[in-house]
């Protein structure tokens, strides 16, 4: 009985220290510090309430120039494992400011997807960035919601309102959910709630910021609905001639519950959806740890690279995060420049963002502000 | 909701049943088996995985 009692003991520590573990990074608190810029901050929940108090009724963070203009929605962290989406968000909402328009921002699309991470992938619980006043800790996540909100999943996830057949573990991928569904998984529900703020706010451009592994096709571009095509190929050569390149591709119309493709087909806004290279995505990849998600350097995936079995370059240097940030946050300022030349009664004019080459200079660090020195009514929770 | 409380309900079974095998096993090697068998189904009913 004693040695029963020794093994049951055992397996009840370990269990206790990995829930421990598990427990500290699900509440892991991402703070972020309001900029001048941000005029108010909204729930998600404010558009659908039956997701109020859920963990995935997320800060809508609301920034208002002076000018009346165009509204733009941008998203990150449809999928927070692709960590450059959710950063680009932190710098918008601690940096940007609006001289004409809205701009509506989301450091968490789908929050319950930063509070895990893959089950068997061995991923990081967090990462840290490095900034001025110290560090930073902000979760690692995954591509799908936590299966402590939404569980089981079915067999065959049948997507509304298509009815198209998906693989059974994107029933928690919001970036396979849109529009959502009222009455759906909480998922869906989140979908749903997005696109009842697009509606509500008459956004004119959605912007879903990913990353991609380069053993994918869709890497280094910009996915276009029909209605957004001319904007997303006027960008790519712009800043395919002034800074890096970057394609333009356009969405399927027979591949459904993608935010380019449901949110142009559901709503009145045009839909984009930018990728930059993740290695830490790719299957071929060695250990993976925080410093591969932070400066893409991998020896499997370099070798991956020169058998030809990539879609993206990649060398000794990587893709490190602050990379990935510059080319989100430049393609971004792009897109709003060529909107606003050719909509002036729905320009949004947006100064203080950084550009790529800044970016890369200063550290994405650089951008994010303390929040032991921030007024305490300017700091909220991610 | 009563598909998920429906598994939360075998997930509880599976830990009794893990525990009941521990207690009536009289291998070492196999007690051993039975608690890492237990520790997800564990983390799960308690929600912290």
């Amino acid at each position: 009985m004693l040695r029963k009692i020794s093994i049951l003991a055992l397996g009840l520590a370990l269990a206790f220290f990995s829930g421990l573990s598990f427990y500290r990074s699900r509440h892991l608190k991402e703070p972020v510090v309001l900029g001048p810029g941000v005029t108010q901050v909204k729930k998600l929940s404010e558009y659908f309430p039956a997701i109020k108090g859920s963990t995935n009724d997320a800060n809508v963070y609301v920034l208002e120039g002076a000018k009346p203009g165009g509204a733009i929605l941008i998203l990150g962290g449809s999928h927070p494992e692709e960590p450059a989406g959710r950063l680009t968000t932190w710098i918008l909402t601690e940096n940007a400011t609006l001289e004409q328009g809205r701009l509506f921002v989301l450091n968490s699309a789908n929050r319950s997807g930063t509070t895990v991470t893959r089950l068997g992938g061995a991923y990081p619980p967090d990462y840290t960035i490095r900034t001025p006043w110290g560090e930073q800790k902000f979760r690692t996540g995954d591509r799908w919601s936590n299966p402590l909100d939404q569980w089981p999943d079915p067999e065959v996830y049948i997507h509304y309102p298509s009815r198209q057949e998906l693989a059974y573990v994107d029933i928690r991928n919001l970036n396979r959910a849109w529009p959502g569904r009222p009455n759906g998984t909480l998922t869906e529900k989140t979908g749903y709630a997005l696109t009842q703020l697009i509606k509500k706010e008459k956004v004119d451009i959605v912007i879903d910021l990913h990353e991609a592994e380069l053993q994918y096709p869709v890497i280094s571009t910009i996915v276009a609905h029909q209605r957004g095509q001319d904007l997303a190929a006027m960008a790519s050569m712009v800043i395919s001639a002034e800074e890096f390149k970057i394609d333009m591709e356009n969405s399927p119309k027979a591949l459904h519950g993608l935010s380019h493709r449901e949110i142009g087909d559901n709503t009145d806004a045009v839909s984009l959806l930018f990728e930059t290279p993740e290695p830490f995505l790719d299957a071929t990849r060695g250990r993976t740890d925080a410093r591969l998600l932070l400066e893409g350097k991998d020896e499997f995936v370099v070798r991956a690279g020169k058998h030809g079995l990539l879609y993206e370059k990649i060398d000794e240097k990587g893709w490190p995060i602050d990379v990935r940030v510059g080319r989100h946050c430049s393609t971004f300022i792009q897109v709003l420049d060529l909107w606003s030349q050719d909509h002036a009664d729905k320009a949004v004019v947006m100064k203080n963002v950084p550009k790529y080459r800044e970016v890369i200079q200063k550290g994405v660090g650089a951008f994010l502000h303390d929040p032991a020195k921030a007024d305490p009514k300017t700091v909220y929770y991610e | 909701m009563i598909i998920t409380i429906l598994y939360y309900l075998l997930v509880a079974y599976v830990v009794f049943l893990m525990t009941w095998n521990i207690l009536k096993s009289k291998k070492w090697q196999e007690e051993v088996l039975y608690v890492i068998v237990l520790i997800p189904f564990l983390l799960r009913l308690l929600r912290l995985k």
